[in-house]
């Protein structure tokens, strides 16, 4: 029952929206810049990176004026909803908990696993301890296993606990720690993987319902063509459509 | 879940007793009550301890520094000027950081990574230099007339500091020692919030307010319940403080009690 | 390495810079401004008045900052502009809050929708102006409470002989002689606030402590052209130096300030200058 009002009053809200916006509204897209490949800040200070390129060629495609803008993740959902920007595009994964208070478009990656990366490869992943960014997906896992967790406020100092031997391994999306394991002799990636989480996609208000649907429609028109894959492979992100 | 159920499985949470998982969904106020008051143990903790040690490195430091005696004074005015002069924040990174690389010097430093030593010692010195300058502050206002008087009937070294410097000097920065009190509790809040990690999900009450609010993505109600007990937590301060500062100022006639507090006030 | 030093986002970390001053310049005035208001109501016949300044004062200083920050802001964004869509938008029929969500109406956006990033900036920064002078308007309320009862009675009592009204005697005889006693109280105030600017991050500013996380954290080859390990330390302990000479200079003007308000004033330090003059 809740569910039908919540969808006629969007209905009616968005018949509203068209009236009061008229053309030439800019949707802000809100994004982290901390969490490459998907989203970081370049040498010139500017949001690059997987969900850059993506968000220009889907507002080209949706014929939206868009706009960057960057906001701290613990804060980026209330934001969304208090209406500081339109668009979440940081690499959120689609989870039910979110799902209760924002909206989703379609998922533009499929799952990524979530991948360890240790200083050594006998790192002990049963009852070791477990380096995680405060409140992720990983850190609601680990907690539920049997290993001791150990909760840092940045990825950053997460890599850094492994490496000072704070914590014996740390779990994060595998995209994050590829480029880190490469670069970097003394870390490597552990084959073992974890699914958690679904793919990642945009986060939108609830009533917001006609943006989304243009999106979605973005999204749909780049899987059909290939281009979402090139970008997939471009940014070294696993999975195809 | 009855609420005294949901007090029983997570009242002592932030030091690791009771439920090992955190409630996942469906989250009550009772729960949330319960467990970030839980997590004002912690703040609780690092208050007390870092006040009650402060305290007598403050003495140390408000004495050094009236010292006429350069090699007392100069690092006493410099532990004094760094620890107010910095941000608790850019302190609390670079203790982290300094315990991290003392830890592979020797596993003795191995406790001081954890946020119950490190941030402790970091809280202490903070508090040390915070309340050495008002002490100190305190020391250069005492009346001229009561150590001359103390001169006068032949005390000296540590009788005279013991009997007549130092409770004179305790009177006179109560109100503003009070203050810093105030200070310090709240400056508790930052520990796990940007310096010390969080093992086990065993944190402060401002960890499990973020807790909740990254939960329920509803900052309006976790944040205000973090508030109350703060609220609670100050009004308590300030009355065990009133009390000590009725027994500093027990000597005094009724209206120059009065006087004195309301003179000094200000110093903060 | 001067190519390194003037990337973009090293032009970021010097503009935050300024970013930091002027919001500390901005910010001052209007908490003593808010503080002055609170310890004039604080003290007033009228008891809701008196109520209202003194709970505002005791529940702000009663709360850590960062609990404050965390969702005051939000919370005053909202206020901000529901009002503005109870105004502007009077026969707008749908609900304001729609599950989670907040829907006003698009000419009650703050700042509008179509507005350019810099606008949304500006906003920004003002938020935080506002919340920063809220929080530390109660802590200079108090300290400049306790400066209004310090003027000692004979002062307002002799001004009262004179024949003058009370609105008189608050202008002419209180107001000019209370910020002697303020001073000490204020500048500690100053220094706090000083060292709280690292939280302006929670305010949605990118301040220096910001954009030092982002160009210390390690960099790998693949995302920039300057690769490096953790360099937060570097960019940390830059940042200690800024707050160490900031911190310096303060103490010396608001030593000078002192000296200068201590001047003919009936209390100690007045004391000690006349005597110095003398001698």
């Amino acid at each position: 029952m809740k569910q039908l009002i919540l969808s006629t009053a969007a209905l009616a809200l968005s018949a509203g929206m068209v009236l009061a916006d008229g053309h030439g509204k800019t949707i802000r897209l809100g994004t982290e810049g901390a969490y490459p490949p998907y989203n970081f800040l370049n040498d010139a200070g500017e949001v690059a990176g997987f969900e850059r390129e993506l968000g220009d060629e889907l507002c080209a495609r949706a014929e939206l004026t868009c706009e960057w803008v960057t906001n701290e993740w613990d804060s980026i959902i209330p934001n969304l909803v208090s209406g500081n920007y339109d668009v979440i595009i940081a690499g959120m994964s689609i989870t039910d908990e979110r799902d209760e208070v924002i909206d989703f478009t379609q998922n533009y990656t499929l799952p990524d696993p979530s991948a360890y990366v240790a200083a050594s490869e006998d790192a002990d992943l049963e009852n070791g301890v477990l380096a995680a960014q405060t409140n992720t997906i990983q850190a609601a896992f680990i907690a539920e296993s049997s290993a001791t967790l150990v909760e840092f406020a940045t990825p950053e100092e997460t890599i850094a606990a492994v490496k000072n031997g704070e914590a014996d391994a740390v779990l994060a999306d595998k995209a994050f720690l590829t480029p880190i394991a490469d670069a970097d002799p003394d870390l490597m990636m552990l084959d073992q993987e974890e699914l958690i989480g679904g793919g990642i996609g945009l986060g939108l208000r609830e009533s917001d319902t006609e943006l989304k649907e243009k999106l979605n429609a973005a999204i749909a028109t780049m899987k059909e063509d290939g281009s979402l894959n090139a970008l997939l492979t471009k940014w070294e992100i696993s999975g195809q459509f | 879940m009855s609420c005294w159920q949901t007090i029983q499985d997570y009242g002592l949470r932030a030091i690791g007793i009771g439920e090992r998982l955190l409630p996942r969904d469906d989250f009550t106020l009772c729960q949330q009550f319960t467990l970030i008051g839980s997590g004002m143990i912690w703040n609780i903790y690092f208050g007390l301890f870092a006040l009650m040690l402060g305290f007598f490195l403050a003495t140390a430091l408000a004495l050094g520094k009236a010292s006429s005696r350069t090699i007392l004074r100069k690092p006493a005015e410099w532990f004094i000027f760094l620890f107010r002069g910095s941000p608790l924040f850019i302190q609390f990174f670079f203790a982290y950081f300094l315990f991290l690389n003392l830890k592979s010097v020797s596993p003795i430093f191995d406790p001081f990574t954890a946020a119950w030593l490190g941030a402790l010692i970091v809280l202490f010195f903070n508090t040390a230099a915070y309340s050495g300058e008002i002490f100190y502050g305190a020391l250069q206002s005492i009346p001229k007339g009561d150590t001359e008087a103390a001169d006068a009937y032949g005390l000296s070294g540590w009788a005279r500091f013991r009997r007549v410097v130092w409770p004179t000097m305790l009177r006179l920065a109560w109100p503003a020692y009070t203050n810093e009190a105030i200070f310090l509790f709240q400056a508790t809040a930052l520990v796990f919030f940007s310096g010390f990690p969080a093992w086990q999900q065993r944190g402060d009450a401002l960890y499990y307010a973020s807790y909740f609010a990254d939960k329920t993505f509803n900052p309006f109600v976790p944040y205000p319940i973090l508030a109350f007990y703060f609220i609670l937590l100050t009004l308590v301060i300030i009355s065990l403080f009133g009390l000590v500062n009725a027994r500093l100022n027990r000597h005094l006639p009724q209206n120059m009690r009065r006087k004195i507090r309301l003179r000094l006030n200000l110093v903060r | 390495m001067a190519c390194y030093l003037t990337t973009g986002k090293h032009m970021s970390i010097y503009y935050s810079v300024f970013t930091v001053l002027i919001l500390l310049a901005v910010t001052a005035p209007i908490a003593l401004l808010f503080g002055f208001v609170g310890a004039s109501a604080a003290r007033s016949r009228i008891a809701p008045l008196r109520w209202f300044a003194q709970g505002y004062i005791a529940i702000v200083r009663g709360v850590p900052e960062i609990a404050f920050f965390l969702f005051f802001v939000i919370a005053l964004d909202q206020g901000i502009e529901y009002l503005r869509h109870k105004a502007l938008c009077p026969d707008w029929s749908e609900p304001i809050r729609q599950g989670n969500d907040f829907v006003v109406c698009q000419a009650a956006k703050v700042p509008l929708g179509s507005a350019p990033q810099w606008l949304h900036e500006t906003y920004g920064f003002a938020l935080a102006v506002l919340t920063f002078a809220i929080v530390y308007g109660a802590f200079a309320a108090n300290v400049l409470f306790g400066a209004m009862r310090a003027v000692p009675r004979a002062q307002l009592e002799t001004a009262e002989a004179y024949g003058m009204t009370q609105r008189q005697t608050f202008w002419r005889v209180l107001v000019p002689q209370m910020w002697v006693y303020a001073l000490p109280g204020l500048s500690n105030l100053w220094m706090v606030l000083i060292k709280a600017t690292p939280l302006l991050f929670l305010l949605g500013v990118e301040d220096i402590v910001y954009w030092a996380r982002e160009l210390g954290g390690t960099k790998t080859p693949r995302f920039t052209d300057y690769p490096h390990g953790d360099w937060r330390m570097w960019y940390f302990l830059a940042l200690l130096v800024f707050y160490l000479l900031f911190t310096r200079v303060s103490e010396i003007v608001l030593g000078r300030i002192m000296a200068r308000l201590t001047k003919g004033q009936a209390t100690a330090g007045g004391e000690a200058q006349r005597k110095a003059a003398t001698a």
